[in-house]
């Protein structure tokens, strides 16, 4: 049977791609904020997890005001690196798990989660960079992928509530896959960011280290926190971290957390990344 | 008792310096966002860069939010609905970063911004509410 063996949640600045792929991790600005997920590429080395299911939001890159799904499921076989103004970013393309996703969107529908079904896209860098981050630069990414793509742009974004459930669902229709696999949930996006009007630069260390506290300690908060609290206290952007909502309620009720990093700045934003076990 | 979408939608007015992208400012930006998302090939930014007006022309935009892309004034162009993941298109185009663009709607100069950002960056206080002043 397959099973979601632990998750990951992570920030997905864009200048973080353009760091790695330009070669300058090792400069003093990026440094800091890149040794805080060393810890975390050793460990995967270890876990070796079959299939991430990667939860993350498209940045007017696959979807455009034409069409706006809150809820969508990749089910395609591959996803290239999408053209998001400056070409798209050299990293080999992700490979899809249709078996998988198919399966998930079938039960999720079943279970009153009516996702998108997407068979063709391009994936931005919401989706490529958390995988460099926790997988480097290799000539192929050592796991399969099913993207969760959530609409944070056009207001209203789903609630906290309604990403957990979800979250519950796509649990359940795992743990129903008959094939053996070590799956792993990623909820990516925030911390707290803006990146528009005069308010832009916001940044929230403390609404954020509760944040990452609550995933632990007191997600039923985070649950209910309503958007305008994302929106006043980590600004207009930090309503990403409504996604690791998705991840969290995928891990049951207690969870154990095996590795944080916290980082201000990368780019306009505030870098937060968390590794939990189901407990 | 739970919120009606009036009052959901109300409150965003009330965040200083921040337009949130509701379906007001969507469908108001409609043409000057599509615009931005066909700046996602070579081919289109060549041409873009090549003659802006004529480029936009092409569009079904008004004269104002044309005017806001050619001036690269982006609080202009998030009044126009303009959304910022739309308008990162030009400024891409351009070469710009999100660091570098983003903080041209801050008053700020561009070492300003980074240096702000570099301290940890701009703190909420004060800045939650209108209403509260908090």
């Amino acid at each position: 049977m397959a099973r979601i063996t632990a998750a990951i949640a992570s920030s997905h600045v864009p200048a973080i791609g353009a760091a790695i792929d330009n070669g300058k991790t090792e400069e003093a600005y990026w440094k800091p904020l890149f040794e805080g997920y060393e810890w975390t590429k050793q460990w995967l080395k270890e876990e070796k997890p079959d299939v991430v299911i990667l939860v993350y939001n498209d940045h007017a890159s696959a979807f455009s005001m034409d069409m706006i799904p809150t809820f969508a499921i990749g089910c395609a076989e591959e996803y290239q690196s999408a053209d998001e103004g400056w070409g798209p970013r050299p990293v080999p393309p992700v490979v899809g798990e249709p078996d998988l996703a198919w399966h998930i969107a079938q039960s999720c529908i079943l279970d009153e989660f009516d996702l998108t079904i997407i068979n063709k896209m391009d994936v931005d860098h919401g989706l490529t960079v958390p995988m460099s981050l926790m997988f480097g630069q290799p000539d192929a990414w050592p796991v399969k992928v099913v993207p969760i793509a959530v609409n944070v742009v056009q207001y209203p974004p789903p609630t906290g509530n309604r990403c957990w459930m979800l979250g519950e669902a796509i649990a359940r229709a795992v743990e129903s896959f008959p094939e053996d696999l070590n799956v792993q949930i990623w909820g990516t996006g925030g911390m707290s960011h803006q990146l528009q009007g005069p308010r832009a630069g916001l940044i929230n260390q403390d609404f954020d280290n509760a944040y990452l506290d609550d995933l632990t300690e007191n997600p039923q908060r985070l649950r209910e926190m309503p958007h305008i609290e994302y929106l006043r206290e980590a600004g207009s952007e930090g309503i990403e971290m409504v996604m690791w909502l998705i991840m969290r309620g995928a891990l049951g009720d207690n969870v154990k957390p095996l590795h944080r990093h916290y980082h201000v700045p990368g780019s306009n934003t505030a870098v937060g990344h968390l590794v939990l076990k189901p407990e | 008792m739970k919120q009606t979408i009036h009052e959901y939608l109300a409150e965003f007015e009330d965040i200083p310096g921040t337009r949130v992208y509701t379906a007001q400012r969507g469908r108001k930006g409609y043409w000057l966002n599509q615009f931005c998302m066909s700046l996602m090939t070579p081919e289109n930014r060549e041409r873009f860069k090549a003659d802006e007006r004529t480029y936009l022309d092409e569009w079904a935009m008004t004269e104002a939010q044309k005017q806001t892309v050619l001036d690269r004034d982006y609080n202009a162009a998030l009044d126009e609905g303009g959304n910022i993941y739309f308008l990162a298109k030009i400024f891409s185009t351009d070469g710009l970063s999100f660091l570098q663009a983003v903080g041209t709607m801050t008053g700020m100069t561009p070492e300003d911004y980074q240096a702000m950002m570099i301290a940890g960056g701009r703190s909420p206080e004060g800045l939650r509410s209108i209403k509260d002043g908090n």
